[in-house]
């Protein structure tokens, strides 16, 4: 008799089915990996300016569109079609199996993390070909990419997933998650300049995980002597990384205790 | 040991009770069949027995664990069982073989996957999208992924419904072969003829309880009851029902000096005696 095999690999093994059944869904491939550049393309068309010196629009969006990027092909994503896949019943017949929960949200995990990998590679190459976005330079920057892409997008992944309990039926879920996002991207200072929004509205955003995003990929993309004009009047690093971890614990919580693998 | 083995099973969903105490033993390598109408408790039942669902009491073992718990040693048990659910689908965008071979990495110890797929008679759509499948052969696909895992305990929840007749013997064929396996198999189904050629004994479940278990062709003294012999005399349809039909017959044959007019002998069929015992009859 052979040991059942492990939560990790049985997870990684999820990972590349999703991917596989991913890559075969051509709208939601093209609609995610080819967003955020349409986006660019239009707001770096329509705003020209220089918002300080040295800093475009566009390289001020571009932090935006990363940021947001994890929240869509996390959050958004996750909380949509998990409650599809739970309607389908396809969730109830993986619960009747010995692949345990964890290795389903790792599997999801490695899927967003791949599509964000391939999302962000294709916003560096339009962003450097046609909007001259400018690259991060020093190791310093890349380590805080880094992380925040990896902390960012299991956060995101978590929270998508725990808010898959929420939605009643697959095709309930887009109605209630995408007013969610799109309004947390206007509060986050993803689509206008943060610092130019009503308090009220900074404040609201400062709750969610998208405006610490959004203030991190700037200080990856942005000069530093643009740190003086953000509301602290700097980055802000370490208390983005306790925010995320934070809301990456409550993510993860619920997702563990709560998931539910049926309609009723 | 029992595969199955269930004591004074109760659950209500408020007001309602569902299920009001059960005793059931099913025996390893036996094919048992639950029956009973819509809302008679078989889905909660099943449920338990599967892990879906939790009970307010009563004692349940499935093949030495209970349902009930979780952890590693669920998983571990998980890893014995298979079990085709009513009704499943998916996005479609994966091969069979694709699919199947997926499920297979679930299992210790899972089938060969081209034996799966030949088990359940989809060698020619091994390499099809699900999404291109008829509905029979998706019904086909549920129950590949339920045995892939070469099962001790197989639950098979409705595994016919929608199938053509000919898919029907096809897959009563491969439970047969399945049974040959060593298999234990508890089958839920609205098909009596179903129950009738596969299950060594059913169980008639109403209003939460069971009413009788016994073997298909004894059940609720279906061998024993009378025969129905009706034929046309003077215009009118007649019938007697009796312990000696040949000898009716017999009779008849001489009355009318051969050709009995319209002659049926019948017994009553499983779904005759099924109807009677949950209180409904033939229209």
């Amino acid at each position: 008799m052979n040991e059942i095999p492990s939560a990790i690999s049985l997870g990684i093994r999820r990972g590349g089915f999703e991917i596989r059944q991913f890559s075969r869904q051509r709208e939601s491939v093209v609609f995610t990996l080819f967003f955020p550049v349409i986006l660019l393309a239009i707001f770096g068309s329509v705003f020209k300016d220089t918002i300080a010196p040295g800093v475009t629009f566009s390289q001020y969006f571009a932090a935006g569109m990363i940021a947001s990027g994890l929240v869509n092909t996390g959050f958004q994503a996750l909380a949509i079609t998990i409650p599809l896949e739970r309607d389908f019943g396809a969730l109830k017949r993986l619960r009747g199996t010995p692949m345990p929960a964890s290795s389903y949200f790792i599997g999801k995990a490695i899927l967003v993390t791949v599509s964000m990998v391939i999302q962000i590679f294709m916003l560096f190459g339009f962003g450097l070909l046609f909007f001259g976005l400018e690259m991060p330079t020093g190791a310093d920057k890349w380590i805080t990419f880094a992380w925040l892409v990896v902390l960012g997008s299991s956060c995101s992944t978590a929270l998508g997933i725990a808010f898959s309990i929420i939605p009643k039926s697959g095709r309930g879920a887009s109605a209630v998650v995408s007013p969610i996002v799109i309004i947390l991207q206007f509060f986050s200072g993803v689509f206008f300049i943060f610092t130019q929004l009503p308090p009220w509205m900074q404040q609201i955003a400062a709750i969610f995980p998208l405006k610490w995003l959004t203030q991190g990929m700037r200080s990856v993309f942005l000069p530093d002597s643009f740190a003086t004009q953000e509301i602290a009047k700097s980055w802000e690093n370490e208390r983005t990384f306790a925010v995320l971890l934070v809301w990456l614990i409550i993510g993860a919580f619920f997702s563990l205790r709560k998931f539910k693998w049926d309609r009723d | 040991m029992n595969a199955i083995e269930v004591t004074g099973l109760r659950k209500s969903y408020g007001p309602i009770h569902a299920v009001r105490g059960i005793d059931l033993s099913i025996s390893s390598g036996e094919i048992f069949a639950l029956l009973g109408p819509n809302g008679a408790g078989k889905t909660t039942t099943v449920e338990i027995l599967e892990g879906f669902r939790n009970r307010d009491s009563g004692q349940v073992s499935v093949l030495g664990f209970d349902p009930r718990n979780e952890g590693h040693a669920a998983r571990e048990w998980r890893n014995r069982i298979g079990i085709v659910l009513q009704s499943t689908s998916d996005s479609g965008d994966l091969t069979v073989v694709e699919t199947i071979d997926h499920f297979s990495g679930y299992y210790s110890n899972p089938r060969k996957v081209d034996e799966v797929i030949h088990a359940v008679g989809l060698d020619d759509k091994a390499g099809s999208l699900i999404r291109k499948l008829s509905g029979g052969q998706r019904r086909r696909l549920d129950v590949a992924l339920g045995i892939v895992g070469n099962p001790e305990l197989l639950f098979l929840d409705e595994p016919t419904t929608g199938f053509d007749p000919e898919a029907r013997r096809a897959f009563w064929t491969l439970i047969e072969n399945l049974r040959g396996s060593g298999t234990t198999i508890l089958l839920t189904t609205h098909y009596l003829d179903e129950a009738e050629a596969l299950a060594d004994r059913v169980a008639v479940i109403n209003n939460g309880q069971i009413i009788e278990i016994s073997s298909p062709t004894e059940l609720g003294g279906r061998s024993t009851s009378k025969a129905l012999v009706t034929w046309r005399e003077a215009g009118e349809l007649k019938s007697e029902a009796t312990d000696n039909p040949t000898a009716l017959v017999n009779k008849l044959t001489s009355i009318f000096n051969g050709e009995i007019p319209e002659l049926t002998v019948s017994r009553p069929s499983l779904e005759d005696i099924y109807l009677r015992m949950i209180g409904k009859t033939h229209e």
